[in-house]
Parts: structure tokens; sequence; C-alpha cells
């Protein structure tokens, strides 16, 4: 193919079809002072699309709290670190995968895999645990089983291969994920708190050199494809094709490399591949960049300088060496059977400049394709009328044990075990709470320290109160840590939104966001990466607003680690928080309803730090025998899960209510009780002789608490002075909580199991 | 005693089984699949993972690394060998052990704390647990599914070679099998990751008396075989 002229970009609006608008390209055409030709046009395109660029969102990301004492380092490079203590740093991000999960769902969620996974060790990070997001739609629709079956098995076919233990994760189903499912993964390494490595192309005349997998026609437009609408309109050709084993060979290599000290710099070639890589070192380095693109190992023959620059041939990285260490690489390299090529040299002149045949193919300013890239304040508007407030409260309800099964056997809510026996959760043997923990609990090598690590996001809340929403991801996913025996120390996210052109997505967005921060401000957890997913709507339904959140917390020592099961018979069951009876925001009325309905639940961040410093200190002083928060469900999923976590029943006392409730009031007050949804609440198992000092530090602290019940026997109870609201084996509870999502997978039953 | 742990390309579980060996204060060596000397060491282990990327088939390019040949000479010689899983998958491919590994019978990955059954102590690797216990150890593979002719299961149940069954089969495997010796008795495969079980933390210490098993036998320079 000829590549089409300057001119004709111009005359035939040709760049259109690469997702730069006529603005934009006007903009390039006045900063350069000349028509830029097909390659520039094609830098451009990519580096300014939303994924690269977050032009939409990038205003509203900087007011995110990002500093803190124990931040080593921010959001800007290939992954946050915080201070774990002990000499250790932590480098942790998450990334979606959505568009490219859609379409191909095992190599979409393969390479998200991958993805992320280089973006850890790039921080010279030796990679230790995985955690996954995801979202689809309901799994009564065979295609929704293919999407998720495949998903899980691309995530497990990535992760068990290099050999990194998936360790916690969240799957929700619903039907506004249908056609837009959502996976995000996120991926936590460890490095010497002072051994950090950088994606900067400093010291003129350094070499760079391409390293990993060599460059073919897979992917080409990725990153603009992930900035469009309806990616089912788009071609499958943009999905890359992960290779985990090559993948492993890359990250042993690169972290051996980075060990001799003489990497400058080394970046992840991953959305824009080539274009991103060399650009972003460049600028982070205010320096610029020359490349010899005819010394690119190719795949195929024939491949033109924009192919090779706009692919994302997956397991490639980017290294700047220091002049004279060449031959370092090229050993290591060659130890692990990797092809290496010095493709080009650090300048001092500001530009990226490529090279191919002898001709200059390519010469701009690195600050106009990075830092100049346009930054937009798009229209933000309130909808006129908040969603789910108009929905009525339900007229009939379910008996509270009818309601509770299907509360457990909800896929959302269900055992997950289905999807995690699916990943090795073990490999490291360093896994001290695996999947299935409020949070997952890692040793560390050379700490006494244990890492605890959650992600969790809940776009319902999100959807019918972003602000509200936004704040009660971060303090959910802190709730998580601090029930597992930790202390939160930062998060990382991944920002799932619809199309961010349309003014009331932007407002879902703006004050998601500034939720978000406000919660991060008082739980003291400073934002140190993350990614942002907009046009996330398929014919025009756009998903609920989800912002997820990764937190990774410490705990400092081992006998703080807390399980979320019930241990022991006749302890006293303490609820702290409030007995909220409102069904606001909760899965049940959603369920009943059809939809989200009434407000996001009731959430005060004051209220939320007292409880969860409150638990923090009773744990550590080892008042705290196992302990739950009350999220999807309700208290009474809390009860059942504590229940069969442990095998264990319980006897639970709720407040009778005024003897004058109509049978419909009574009704609803027992759902609202057992139903409702309000956060900063956490189930505490405690030794009878502890509970009179829990009780006072609650009062202390002004924290709401009683002692709700005892653990023991083998059903869940909970009743009133009149009646048994809930009185159920748990074995019956635990087998619907089980079977929920082998059920509706069909897979094949092995033998006795 | 001297313990190498064999890394080829894509091995994953090689630094956990130099882990646990450390565990007992024992010298361990990571040795690179282009080595061809193993005459220094008194037990190999080759770990889990993925060597080669498990392309063609898993173990079957593993078979041909040089550090192979250094593994078939120590089993030659008596010394103890032991792969767990991608390891066993190995020994299948190496003709070191006998049958084969397929695709788990429901074809998914299966990652979970079993219960296995010891069958026989009187071996090296099993003579620090009593007959017939029921032990925890976790699995995780793809392709567990031993299959073999219907001669050589027989011949593994007569010679009591079939050391460890799973209590409920969790990947298809004829007769229950999990771990099986070869003919001498020297060289253990098995899918099951005993390394992962050797403290109370990890959800079982199980494993310990695997290692402990192996460490006596070479302590005592039993001669197997």
């Amino acid at each position: 193919m000829v590549e089409p002229k300057a001119e004709q970009i111009r005359n035939e609006r040709l760049y259109r079809g690469m997702g730069l608008t006529d603005a934009e390209y006007d903009c390039i055409v006045a900063q350069l002072g000349r028509l830029p030709n097909w390659v520039e046009t094609g830098l451009f395109s990519v580096l300014w699309s939303e994924h690269c660029s977050y032009k939409s969102s990038r205003r509203y990301l900087k007011r995110f709290p990002t500093n803190g004492p124990q931040v080593l380092q921010g959001p800007g490079e290939n992954a946050g670190v915080v201070d774990f203590g002990d000499g250790i740093g932590i480098a942790f991000k998450m990334e979606s995968h959505n568009h490219p999960s859609a379409i191909e769902p095992y190599q979409g969620a393969a390479t998200g895999v991958g993805g992320i996974l280089r973006d850890i060790f790039t921080m010279g990070a030796r990679p230790i645990a995985f955690l996954n997001s995801l979202r689809f739609g309901t799994l009564d629709e065979a295609h929704t089983r293919y999407l998720f079956a495949n998903v899980v098995a691309g995530i497990g076919g990535y992760g068990n291969c290099v050999g990194i233990p998936t360790v916690a994760g969240e799957a929700v189903f619903d039907e506004v994920y249908r056609d837009n499912p959502l996976v995000n993964a996120m991926c936590v390494g460890v490095l010497p708190a002072d051994g950090m490595v950088r994606g900067t192309a400093s010291g003129v005349g350094n070499p760079v050199f391409v390293v990993g997998a060599r460059t073919g026609r897979d992917g080409i437009h990725g990153a603009t494809f992930a900035s469009a609408e309806d990616p089912h309109e788009k071609e499958r050709s943009a999905v890359q094709v992960g290779d985990p084993f090559f993948g492993k060979l890359l990250m042993e290599a690169c972290l051996e490399l980075i060990a001799t000290g003489a990497v400058v710099g080394i970046q992840d070639m991953g959305a824009a591949g080539l274009t991103s890589s060399s650009a972003e070192m460049a600028s982070r380095a205010d320096g610029g960049i020359e490349l010899y693109l005819d010394a690119v190992p190719v795949r195929e023959d024939g491949m033109t300088p924009y192919e090779m620059m706009l692919s994302e041939s997956q397991e490639r990285m980017l290294v700047v060496m220091e002049r004279g260490k060449e031959a370092v690489a090229e050993a290591i390299f060659a130890k692990w059977g990797l092809p290496i090529a010095n493709i080009g040299r650090v300048t001092d002149d500001g530009r990226l400049r490529l090279w191919f045949r002898g001709e200059c193919v390519a010469d701009v300013p690195v600050s106009l394709l990075v830092d100049e890239a346009p930054v937009y304040d798009r229209p933000v508007a309130a909808p006129a009328a908040l969603p789910g407030r108009e929905v009525a409260l339900p007229e009939t309800f379910p008996a509270p044990e009818t309601a509770l099964r299907e509360l457990l056997g909800h896929p959302s809510v269900a055992d997950k075990r289905w999807i995690y026996r699916q990943y090795d959760t073990t490999v490291k043997a360093a896994t001290r709470v695996g999947p299935g923990g409020d949070a997952a609990v890692l040793r560390v090598p050379g700490t006494n320290r244990l890492l605890a690590l959650c992600c969790d996001g809940n776009g319902r809340y999100v959807y019918l109160n972003p602000r509200k929403g936004g704040a009660m991801a971060v303090a959910e996913a802190a709730r998580n840590i601090v029930c597992a025996g930790g202390q939160p120390l930062a998060i990382t996210n991944c920002l799932n939104f619809g199309n961010p052109e349309k003014p009331e997505i932007m407002y879902q967005f703006a004050e998601a966001t500034a939720g978000m921060s406000e919660a991060c401000l008082a739980l003291n957890t400073p934002v140190v990466s993350g990614n942002v997913s907009f046009y996330n709507e398929s014919r025009s339904a756009d998903i609920h607003p989800t912002p997820v959140i990764g937190m990774v917390g410490v705990i400092e020592d081992e006998r703080y680690v807390t399980p979320n099961a019930f241990q022991q018979a006749d302890h006293a069951v303490v609820l702290l928080g409030v007995e909220d009876d409102s069904l606001d925001g909760s899965l049940y009325w959603k369920t009943l309803a059809g939809q989200p309905a009434g407000d996001a639940p009731a959430f005060d961040l004051a209220a939320e730090v007292n409880l969860q410093n409150l638990v923090h200190r009773l744990i550590r002083e080892g008042r705290v025998v196992s302990a739950h928060d009350v999220s999807d469900g309700g208290l009474a999923v809390t009860l059942a899960e504590l229940c069969i976590g442990g095998g264990m029943g319980v006897v639970v006392e709720a407040p009778a209510g005024a003897a004058d409730l109509s049978a419909s009031q009574a009704s609803l007050r027992a759902a609202g009780w057992l139903f409702s949804e309000a956060p900063s609440r956490i189930c505490l198992e405690v030794r009878p002789t502890d509970v009179a000092e829990v009780l006072a530090a609650a009062a202390e602290a002004g924290v709401p608490a009683r002692q709700i019940g005892w653990t023991g026997g083998s059903r869940l109870v909970v009743r009133t002075t009149c009646e048994d609201w809930v009185n159920v084996p748990v074995a019956e509870l635990a087998q619907v909580y089980q079977d929920a999502l082998p059920n509706r997978m069909q897979v094949p039953v092995t033998p006795g199991a | 005693m001297k313990w190498a742990v064999v890394v080829f390309p894509g091995s994953n579980c090689d630094d956990d089984a130099v882990q646990a060996v450390q565990s007992f204060g024992d010298e361990v060596h990571k040795v690179w699949h282009q080595e061809r000397d193993l005459s220094l060491y008194d037990a190999i282990i080759l770990p889990g993972g993925f060597s080669y990327g498990d392309y063609l088939r898993c173990g079957a390019i593993a078979r041909f690394s040089p550090v192979m040949q250094g593994v078939r000479e120590a089993a030659a010689e008596g010394k103890l060998v032991i792969g767990i899983c991608n390891g066993f998958q190995v020994l299948t491919e190496s003709g070191l052990l006998p049958g084969a590994l397929l695709r788990n019978d429901h074809l998914q990955f299966r990652c979970e704390l079993v219960d296995l059954t010891v069958h026989n102590v009187n071996t090296p690797f099993t003579a620090a647990y009593t007959e017939g216990q029921t032990v925890k150890i976790p699995i995780a593979h793809g392709e567990g599914r031993y299959v073999a002719d219907e001669e050589t299961l027989r011949t593994l149940e007569r010679e009591r070679r079939i050391v460890f069954t799973y209590r409920r089969n969790p990947n298809g495997s004829a007769l229950d099998i999990a771990g099986i010796l070869n003919e001498r008795g020297n060289v253990l495969g098995m899918m099951p990751h005993p390394e992962r079980a050797v403290a109370d933390w990890m959800g079982s210490a199980d494993g310990r008396a695997l290692f402990a098993s192996m460490r006596r036998c070479a302590k005592e320079a039993i001669h197997v075989g």
C-alpha cells in the first residue's frame, strides 16, 4: 500500500479514521508549522487518544490526593510505589482491558494481565500477586457465560503460567454490563525501597533497546479502539494475543538486567507500543529520542514505520542502557533466549525522530506529542432527575428466609470458588489468606509485616449517587483491609465510565472522583496510580459508573491477621455501626424492583473513620476473633458468610419493633434490618470475657455497638421477641452459596466432588 | 545433604522448592537447564511451572534439555529424584516414569487444597508418613489426569508404586493416582505440591514429612534398589 501524502490526509480528512478530530488535526498542523505525514499523523492519533492522553479526565485526576509520607512514587510512572517499612517498597497498579475482553475474552483478559505485570516489573519490582475485578451481564445468557468463562480462563492462563498467584478479586453480575463487561487487572510487586527504576530516557547518546517479542502487525490502533464507542463494530485484529511463557522469560530477564544497575530507564510497550514508550520516556527526561526502525526485530517482512510504531504486539519493552554497558544487556537476553536490538539513542533536542531506510520518516517535538496533548473540559450536567428515587417500595415481601437464599445464590454474592479455583492462588508459597477473605494477606520476604490487598467497587451505588458511591468504594476497600487486620496505605484505581462526550456521564465522573478524593483524604489512602476507561457503552447504553479501587495495606504482625469466619462456639457477636433498616440502594430492593432503587445507602465518612480506627485498635489489642463487614446483601448475608466459612451457626436477636406495626410495615422492617446495605458496619466475633471491653471502647469512640448474639449450633437464627425471621440450617445456606456459580455455569461435576 | 532444583525456562515453583528445602537447613542450588552435571547433588527436584511454555505437550520439550542427561544419570545411580507437577510431566515425557498426564477431564485449571492417601510408606519419599494416612497438599494444574495402559496400571498397583491417591479425584486420573514411583523406587512424580505445604500458615504442613523422608534416606545413605 502506498501511504497517503500529507495533503491527501488533510484534504480527505483521513486523520478522522485514526480517531483525530478536525480541531485536533488543525492544532497539530499549527504547532508543527506544516502538515504531518502519515506516520506522524499516526503518532499523534494514538498519543492523543483518550486512552493515552486522559484528555477528558486529566483535570479531575489532578484533584486526587497523591501525597503522604508513605508514598514513594505517585501517579505518572508505570506504577505507584508505597513504603511498606523495613526498607521494602510495594509497587502496584490496576488497569482495564474491557474493550478487548468484550471482543475476544480469553486474549483480552490474558493480555490485560500481561500488560499490568510488565508495568510492575518495569519499576524494578518482583511481582508477587494479581487481583482482578470483573463485571458481566446476567448468567442466564449464553453469550455472557461465554465471556465470563473465557475471561476467567484467560486471567488464569496468563497468571498461572507466569507463576504469580491470583489472590483476590470481585465479580459482579448485572444486566448493565451485558454488552460491555469490565475486566480490571491489578498487579502488586516488591522492591527495595531505594531501588526503584523509572521510565526515563536520559543521558545523551545512551543506547535504546527493544527487548522481548518481535513486532508484528497485531493490535495496531488498539489504543484508539479502546477510546471508541461500541467496540463490537471494530475489528478483532485490534486485539492482541498474549504469550505468557514469553512474558515470564521477559520478566526474569528484565529483573536480572535491572539488578545489574546498568539500566537508565525502562518502559513497557503497552497501548500504542513503540510510540508511547519512546515518547513518554523522552518526555520524562525532557529530552529527545532517535530510532532506527530498520533495526526493530519484526515478525514479518514489509512492515512499514507506521505499522511498527503503532503495533501493540505483546511482551516487548523499551530499555535505555548506560552507554558502554550494551554487552551486559545482550548477554542476559541471550541467556533467556530473547531477542534484543539496539534501535536508537537518547538525544537532547526534544524531538522524536524516526529513521527508516536512510530517510527521516517522522520528526516531531516530544512535548507536543505527550505534554501538549489536548485537555478537554467536557460539559458536565446533572441529570434532570436522579435515578432510583422514583422506584416505589415493594408492596409485598418474600419471606426473609427465601430472600436470604436468593441473595446467597445471587452470582454477585455467592461463593466465587468456581472462579478462583481456576487461578493458581498459592504459587510462590506466600499466600497467608487467599481468595474468599475480606482481603488477601501475603507474607513478604525480608520482613515480619504482612501485605493486605483487596479490590472493591459498587457501580449500583455510584449510579444512584455518584459522589457518595465514589467515597463508599474507597471506604469499603479500606474496611476490608482493616477487617483482615491491616492498616490501609494507598490505592490504585480503574475508573470505568460511559461516553465522556455525554454531559451526564461527565457529571458521574466528576462527582464520583470528588467522592473518592474525600474518602482518600479522610482515610489517609492517597492515589498512587490508576487508569481511566471511558466509552464503556454498547448500543448507546452506558454501564453503571464503576470506579474500582485496588488497595494495599500493611499488617504489622502475623498475630493481627483476622479471619472472616466464625472460629468458635459460644463467642459473642458484636455489631459495630448503626442498626439500619433502610433498603436504599440494596441488592435486595434491586432484585425485587428490577432496577437500582432509592438513594445509595446512607454514608458518613467521619463515622467510617471512627469505625475503622476502632476495629484496627481492637484487633491489635487481641480482642477480635473474627471480623466481616456488611456489604452486598446486608447484615443477613454477612452473618451467613461468617457461619458458612466457620461451619457453625449463630443465634441473633433483632430489636423488636413497635407493637402497632401493620403486617406490611413489619415485613418492611424485617427486610430492612436483615438486608440494608448501610456501610460502616462490621460484625465482630468476640470472646465472652472481652465483650464489656469492646462495647466500652466502642462507646468511647462514638461507634454504635450492640452484642447481637452468640455463635454456636448449626443454624442461622435471627429472632425478635415475638418471631423468628430466619431459622435455617447453615448447611442448607452453604449449599445454595456454593452451588450458585457452578450450577449456572453447568460445569461437569468431577466424580466424588 | 545437598539438593538441586532444576530450573527450565518457564519453571515457576523453583523458589518455592528451594525455600521448602532450606526450611530444613539444607544446602540447595538452583541448576539452570543448560547444565549437564548433577553429580554433586544427593537429591534432585524438578519443580512445577510451564517449562518451555508447555508448548507441544507439557514437559515434551524439557525432556530434550541438557540437564535431563544429568537427571537420568542421577536416577540410574539410585539418587532421589522428585518431579512435582510440571516436573512429573517432564519425568513421564522423559520415560523415567510410565504413563502420561493429560488435560483435566473438566478442562479447567484446578487449584485447591486436596486430601491424599499415602499408600506405601516403605519408600524414600514416604517413610515419615504412616500407612493409609490422609494428608492435605495443594494441587495447581490444568493437565494432571494420569493415564497409562491397563497393564502398566496393574503393575503399578501390584508393585505398590502408587504412592499417593486423591481422596476425591479432582481431574479424572486413572485409579485416582496423584503420585507414582519408578520401578527402582528412587524417582517419584506427583501432581500435588508438597513444597506449598510445609508450614501451618500455608494451610497445611503435611508436605514436610515428604522432604523429611528424603533427607532421612539420603543421610542414612540408603541405596535404593
